[in-house]
Order: structure tokens, then sequence, then C-alpha cells
């Protein structure tokens, strides 16, 4: 069965608005002691097998981390985060490393089978190594995918395929062993290691994460595919991913997210790095979809993400793509930071919060090479007792000479519990930049819904096509396969959310 | 901290040090509430100081240069007579350096009554203060602590007031002086009112002038408000108004900013009764060396209300521009109708300009909306104009003017509307004197 569709099966047995991905995986993990400490930091480091630079990369991190103030700004209240009461190392214990799928832990794949994620690509691969490289049944367009199970990297698919044309697609440890050179060269460039509170302690403890180098005018014939998953109790997730577009490439990048039920809360700070130089493409797509938290705020996951591109190049292009319904608090502005003549940055974002989610986000636009051109679109959904805030900044340098920026945010409200805010900062300094923004805030209307239910669909359902039409602009940014999953996703989370 | 030559710390510090020394002779300081209130703005400003850049209200504006500045209190000598901007009305109230000038004034046999602050102090218990907040308003706190006049103004219910001039004239001096005066405007239950308020001062004299503004509005009633801010080239300006309006009222406020090296001007209105509504329109027309920034904060806490807002700014030369504007819906604030706009127009590769709309809604049933563009002036228009034989600079001031109007237009009363209009031209064709 394509992975889409199953993905859709398993999306429409979802009774009551359940987090269907909410089991938790018993599989042997080995563990690193609780708390942080400069030992931990070292300790990682070893496990991982790491030079001398990334060792001291890290330890600068850690001490930078330390005298940062975690940031108060955001619109969202959380009880203080105990940084020493988490583990910082947690990995599915096996003794070699696993040289294909079907050397993987049957558990962990079962854990991913009940995702439904494209990993069904494993499949194909179960038998040799080479059955994989073509593309799968109904000619669709193959997905090759990096798994990164609590710290862990656990499987990257198609990676022989992606050899032949030159691309490294790889967790980032293997990246560290195997291309130390463009590790070291970009590591950090983007997102510096004290760029904020997250990224800092992100710097010192990064377990895992993907790793994309695509050379010079080489058009990446797949999609290429992150899944992250928390499984262990009480760990934090930290992933760091960093992707590099030489001249002339173009990739297109999916990330998705899930975690297990549980009533504590757990952090994932991830960082993630884009690099385009001249004309180069990259899109980068996410699904969040970590576990919100129960209806009464109980649980979930703080997702307190950097995420930043760096346009270095000529006519370079970055857009980003995210469809946030997940996690109990979101605080997440993926960015571009437009250095190159003529380049170009994009963001689509479609974020729910419904029960006592709360979502901060939004993005940066920086302009500084001349012409330089961004599209802002957001649509903030919130529902139930969500909070849900756009915040985004469109700086324009004077080196920007005739930059244009456009920006859209829309805010649907359902239910007089919720609240939606928008926080845009325009700085423009080139007088022949043009920048021009737009709000507004509305709540389903009436007639729309009243056009729905007279021609027989539930109310649910009607609130659920009216959403997407609402999100429409964005969805249809996503790649083929996830635009559906996404829709589906979207429905879900608002269930229990009307009527 | 550096001593400035009149032996006073400067900052805070300074202005700290001069309430200090003034406390017992201030207005009002017998009265316990009043002395009270100092007392407790002092302790607010203590603690909060000169706002810094790390505050997030101040992130555009700042105030170092103020702060590194000391202020005394003025010395006016009683019988000046400076010159006064044309009067709108007949009715007006004058204040030369903060201070309310009886015999520059013509407030007899008014149907209301207006009159001076530090006079009619022992009748305010209550309302001196009832909307003016010193947390987290640190110049509101310096405003309450160091008070010693302004314009008090109770509008009986059914009055139609008209139109009243409310003159503030600073004085050239030797050193930098500070005065923060207090006006407190209160209309009856349908009563209405014109305030057309114009500051002025002299070019190159270093002062403060720190106003704050209560305003009630009853239910029914009309006030507009119109802040002509027209202070002298080295003059600092930083205004805050409460406005509170409860049902079916309507307060309308326009600020002009064309003066000052560096203004603030901060509007807080609150819609406090059903169906109340609140235009706020402003244009900012900068120079070079000039730094305005306007911040309004509109409240929608009570259902059916409707709130609209434009700005407009031009920056000319080195100048920095800010506008900061949120909207505020409480859940209670159904059916609420908030739009906001606002544009700003660069003329020079120097300027800048800062805009940070924002919304903040807690209820549903709302239909909320602002924008903000930021451009030079646009090139076809030009070329259209061009083409019909208009000369360059008279085309690019057509446009100009074309791009204030809308912010004008959105003035409901006729004098108000005729008042602005003539500042902004007055602005425009020195600009052109200048060119």
């Amino acid at each position: 069965m394509p992975a889409v569709t199953e993905t859709i099966d398993t999306v429409q047995s979802v009774t009551e608005g359940a987090y269907k991905w909410g089991f938790e995986t018993d599989i042997e993990m080995e563990f690193a002691p609780k708390g942080l400490n400069e030992d931990i930091v070292r300790f990682i480091s070893r496990k991982k097998n790491e030079p001398a630079w990334l060792l001291d990369w890290r330890l600068k991190a850690f001490a930078m981390w330390q005298k940062i103030e975690e940031p108060r700004w955001p619109a969202v209240s959380y009880p203080p985060i105990d940084y020493q009461d988490a583990y910082y190392y947690a990995a599915p214990k096996q003794t070699v490393k696993p040289r294909s799928l079907d050397e993987v832990d049957p558990e962990l794949l079962k854990t991913y089978a009940k995702l439904g994620i494209p990993l069904k690509e494993q499949a194909i691969l179960a038998g040799v190594e080479g059955a994989g490289e073509t593309p799968s049944e109904g000619g669709r367009m193959p997905v090759a995918v990096d798994a990164v199970f609590d710290s862990v990297s656990v499987a990257t698919t198609f990676k022989a395929r992606l050899e032949k044309e030159g691309i490294i697609f790889c967790s980032i440890s293997e990246a560290v062993q195997n291309h130390p050179e463009l590790v070291r060269q970009y590591l950090g460039t983007v997102v510096p290691q004290g760029d904020n509170f997250y990224a800092a302690l992100n710097s010192a403890v990064f377990t895992d994460g993907s790793f994309v180098y695509i050379p010079k005018g080489v058009r990446c014939p797949m999609e290429l595919s992150t899944y992250f998953r928390i499984n262990a109790k009480s760990t934090g997730q930290f992933e760091r991913t960093l992707i590099i577009a030489d001249e002339g490439s173009t990739v297109s990048y999916l990330e998705g997210c899930t975690a297990p039920m549980r009533d504590e809360n757990q952090l994932h700070a991830a960082v993630v790095e884009l690099v385009a130089l001249d004309d180069a493409t990259i899109k980068y797509s996410t699904v969040q979809n970590w576990y919100p938290g129960d209806a009464e705020g109980r649980g979930g996951i703080y997702n307190f993400v950097t995420k930043r591109a760096q346009c270095r190049g000529r006519r370079s292009k970055v857009s980003w793509t995210q469809v946030e319904t997940g996690s109990a608090i979101t605080w997440k502005y993926p960015s571009c930071v437009l250095l190159g003549d003529d380049s170009v940055g994009e963001f689509y974002s479609v974020a729910i919060t419904n029960n006592r989610q709360q979502a901060d986000t939004g993005t940066k636009m920086i302009h500084v090479g001349k012409r330089t051109t961004s599209t802002i679109v957001s649509k903030g959904i919130s529902a139930g007792r969500g909070q849900n805030t756009y915040r985004g900044l469109v700086r324009v340098a004077p080196t920007a000479g005739s930059a244009r920026n456009f920006t859209q945010c829309d805010s649907l409200l359902i239910g007089d519990q919720c609240g939606a805010h928008t926080v845009p900062y325009i700085e423009n300094r080139c007088m022949t930049a043009k920048v021009e923004h737009e709000a507004t805030t509305s709540r389903i209307a009436e007639d729309q819904l009243f056009y729905c239910r007279q021609r027989g669909l539930s109310e649910e359902d009607a609130v659920g096509l009216i959403v997407n039409g609402f999100c429409r602009e964005v969805l249809k940014e996503l790649p083929m396969e996830f635009a559906v999953e996404a829709q589906k996703l979207l429905q879900i989370s608002l269930e229990g959310s009307v009527g | 901290m550096t001593a400035q030559p009149s032996g006073h710390p400067s900052g805070a510090a300074g202005f700290l040090h001069r309430f200090e020394g003034l406390r017992a002779r201030l207005p009002g300081a017998r009265l316990g509430f009043v002395d009270a209130l100092r007392g407790e703005a002092a302790e607010a400003f203590r603690q909060q100081g000169f706002p810094t850049r790390r505050v997030e209200a101040w992130k555009y504006t700042d105030l170092r240069p103020l702060a590194a500045a000391g202020f005394d209190e003025p010395l006016t000598a009683v019988d000046s007579a400076p010159d006064l901007p044309p009067a709108h009305g007949a009715a007006r109230a004058v204040f030369v350096d903060g201070r309310f000038r009886e015999d520059l004034s013509a407030l007899d046999g008014l149907p209301y009554a207006a009159r001076s602050l530090a006079e009619t102090l022992p009748g305010l218990a209550g309302r001196l203060g009832g909307l003016a907040r010193i947390d987290a308003q640190p110049m509101v706190a310096l405003n309450t602590m160091l008070f010693e006049d302004g314009l008090v103004v109770t509008v009986p219910a059914g009055v139609a007031g008209g139109v009243l001039d409310l003159v503030s004239v600073a004085t050239a001096s030797e050193r930098p002086e500070a005065f923060h005066p207090r006006h407190l405007i209160r209309l009856g239950a349908g009563a209405s009112l014109t305030l057309i308020e114009t500051a002025t001062g002299p070019a190159k004299a270093r002062y403060l002038h720190n106003p704050v503004y209560e305003i009630e509005v009853a239910a029914g009633a009309a006030l507009t408000h119109a802040q002509l801010q027209q202070e002298g080239d080295a003059g600092f300006q930083l205004s805050t108004v409460y406005a509170r309006v409860d049902e079916g009222g309507t307060y309308d406020n326009f600020t002009l900013n064309a003066g000052a090296r560096l203004v603030r001007n901060e509007i807080h209105a609150i819609l406090a009764g059903p169906k109340a509504a609140c235009h706020m329109n402003g244009a900012q027309l900068l120079q070079d060396g000039q730094h305005a920034d306007t911040t309004t904060v509109l409240d929608h806490a009570a259902p059916d209300c409707a709130s609209r807002q434009t700005y407009k700014t031009v920056l000319a030369g080195r100048s920095r521009g800010v506008f900061q504007g949120k909207i505020h819906v409480h859940q209670i604030a159904q059916r609420t109708d908030g739009y906001q706009m606002n544009q700003a127009l660069l003329l020079s590769p120097e300027a800048e300009i800062d805009s940070k709309p924002q919304l903040e809604i807690y209820a549903d049933d709302v239909k909320c909306s602002h924008g903000a563009t930021v451009g030079e002036i646009d090139a076809e228009q030009l070329f259209y104009l061009r083409s019909r034989g208009i000369p360059e600079a008279r085309a690019r001031a057509l446009l100009v003017e074309a791009f204030l109007k809308e912010a004008i237009e959105g003035v409901q009363d006729e004098t108000a509307r005729g008042a602005l209009d003539a500042a902004v031209t007055g602005w425009w064709q020195r600009q052109e004197r200048a060119a």
C-alpha cells in the first residue's frame, strides 16, 4: 500500500480526536545520566566519536548557554523548565549500526509503520539494497527518508541512488565522520552557537539530525525527508539539520514529527541551517505533529526551534512551508537572510492551536542584497482555548535597493475562548524598497457554515472544509505527498472544537 | 553620571533629585491625595528610570539624548509675551512653559468650565490619575511626579462646547527646561467639544514638553481632539493621551507631528461602553535630524464598538519615523469592527521607518484588520503627471499632498480639518522653499 494511502487510512480511523501517534515503543534504550553539564556534553561527543574541534565547539556553546537568559518575550506561558531534569542523550541500543533497514530493530520499524510514513519504502528495500533504487509502484516519486528516533538517526533510505548523483544525504553524525570538512565549513555559520538560548542549548547537546549536500548543478531526483520521533521518557530532542545547496542545485526537503502521549512536557529544541549558493533553490516543508497535550493542557511537546536560511548566492531561493498542528507550545521563526542580489525568500505557514495549545510563530526576512524579494503568507487558526500569535520581522537594509516584500497574515477564530494575535515588525532603511503588510482576523462566517450544512455536511466536516479553503494558499505549496496528509491533519486537530 | 552646570545630576536621577527639592512647593503639596500620588509616581519612576530600547514598547525610540540632558524647571517671567499661533475659535487656553496664563487666555462666558489645574486641584480627588497609568509608563510617572499645571475642562451633559484652542508655547532659555502639564478633559453625556491643541517653541532651544491627558467621554458625547505638534527643532515632546469612551460616545483624535527633534505621541483609548467609536488619524512630516514616534493602543473593552486608524509618515533627509499601533480586543468585545492602516513615504535614501502594527484578539465574532505599506513615490504616478506637463517638483508635491490627504479626510470636524490642512500645507511649503 502506498505510504500516502496508508497515512490517510491511519488518519481516517481516528475517532474523537485522540492523538493517533500516542503509542510508545518498547525498545531497549541507552541513556546518558540525567542532567546537563560539561561532562554530558563530553559524553555525547565521545559517544559520537567526534573530532576535537567539534567538542570544543560544543563546549563553547555550552558556556554561552549558561550566560544567556531564557526568552520571555513570546506570547506563551509555561512553568519554568528544569533543564537538569531531562536526559540529553537517548539512543536505541544497538551494538552495530545497521547497514540496511532489515538490520534495524523490528520494533523500531513497527513504530514507523504505525506512523504511516513513507519509510514504508522499506518494503522495497527489505530484500536487496538495490531494489529500492527504482521508483515505487504507481510511478510515484520516491522519497528518501532519514529517520531520527529520539536522539539518533536510525535509517537513511535510497542512499546509493543519491550517491550516484553526488548528493550526500545522511545523519549529521555520519557527516561528521565522513565529510568533516563540509560540516566544519558550514556548521553554525547560519545559526551561530550563541544565537539564542535554545540554539545555544542545541549546539551544546545536539545528538543527531540530517545532513544534506547537493553538488553544483544537481537537481535532487527525489524528495528528501526526515522523520523525528521522541519516544523515550523525559528526553529532550535536539536535532541539528544542515542543508547546503551548491551553485545551481535544487532540493526539496520534508520534515515530519511525532511523539508519544505523556502527561509530562518534553522539550524539542532543534536547529536547522540552510545555505543556498548562486542559483540554488531549497524548498523546506514541515508537517509538525508533535503530541499537543490533552484537552486540559497536560503534557505535550515544547517545540522551541531555530530555523534559518541564508541565500548567499545571486538568484538563490529558499522557501519554507510549515503546517504546525501539534506541540503544546510552539516557538519557531523559520527565517531567510537574503544576502545575494536577486535572491528570494518565501514563508508559507499554517498554524493551528486547539484546546490549550499555544503557538508563537512567524518568520524573519532580512533583505541585504539588491532586488531581493520575499513573500510571507501566514494562516493562523485558533480553537478551544488556544492562543496563536504570528510574529514576524521584515528588515530592509540600505543596501537592498528595489527590494520587495509582501506579507499576508490571516487569523481564524473558532470559539470565544481562544486568542489570535498578530505582531509584525517592519524596519525599512531603503528608499527604493517596497514593503506591504496585510492582516485580517475573522471567524468562520455563519453563512458559509449554513451553506455547507444545508447540503448535508456535518458541522465538523463543514468546518474542516472551510478551514482547508482558508489554508489553501499554503497547502498548495506542499509537495503532493504531504498535502493530502496535511489536510487531514488540519481536520483532526480541530476535532471537538465545534458543536 | 555627569554633573550639569546647574549642579543637578542628569537623567532620571536628575528629575528625582529635583522632585525631592520641590516636593513641598509643588501645587497640591498640602493636599494628601496629590502628594501621595506624586510619591507613588516618584517611586514608580525611580524603579523604571527612562525606558531603554530593551523595553519592547520603546524598541524604536531611543531616549538617551533626553536622559543625558539635565533639565531644570522653567523660570519663565510671569509677564513674558511670546508670539502665539493663530486661533481657531474664540475660546483659548494658553500655557507658557507649561504654566497657565490667564492674561493670554480667553475662557470667559463659555457654556462649560475650563480652568487651570493648579487652581482646581482640591476638587480633583478621584479624577486626577483616574486613567493615567504610572506602572510600565515611566514618562507618565515623571509627569505625575512633577506636574505644575494643566487645563481642566468639564463640559456638562448635553452642552455643545464648540471649539477650544489649547496653546502650549515654550520660551527660549539659557538652560534646558522641562515642563509636564496634566490636562483633564471630561465630557458629560451627549456633550461635544472640539479641542485643538497647538504646541510650539523657539528654534534651537532644548526643552522637554511632557504632557499627559486624561480624557473622559461619557455616553453619547463626542470629542474631537487635534494635536498640532510644531515644537522647536531642538525640543523634545513626549505626550501621552488616555481616553475612555462610554456607550455610544466618540473620540476623534488627529495628531500632526511636524516639529521637535524627538517626539513620541502615545495614545491609549479604551472603548468602555457598547457602540463607542474611536477614530485616530495622524501625519508625521519629518525633516533631516528628526525622530517621530506615534504609538497607539486601542482597547476594545465592550461589544459593538468600531475603531478606525489611518497614519501617514513622510520622511525627508536623515529622519526616522516610527509607528506602533495595537488593537486589543477583549473577550467581551464581540462584534468589534477594527481597522488600522499605516503608510510611509520615503523621500530620502537616508530615512528610516519602523512600523509595528499589532492585533491582539480574544473575541471570535470580530472583523479586524490592519495594513502597512512602505515605499517611495510611485514612479508611474510621477510619470503620469510629468507627461501632462507638470514639472517634477510640483508633481512630487502633488503626490505627497495626496498621500497625506487620506489621513486628514478622516477628520469629521471641519475646523479641525481646516487647521490640519493649513499645517500640512505650511510644512510642505517650507520644504519646497528649503529645496
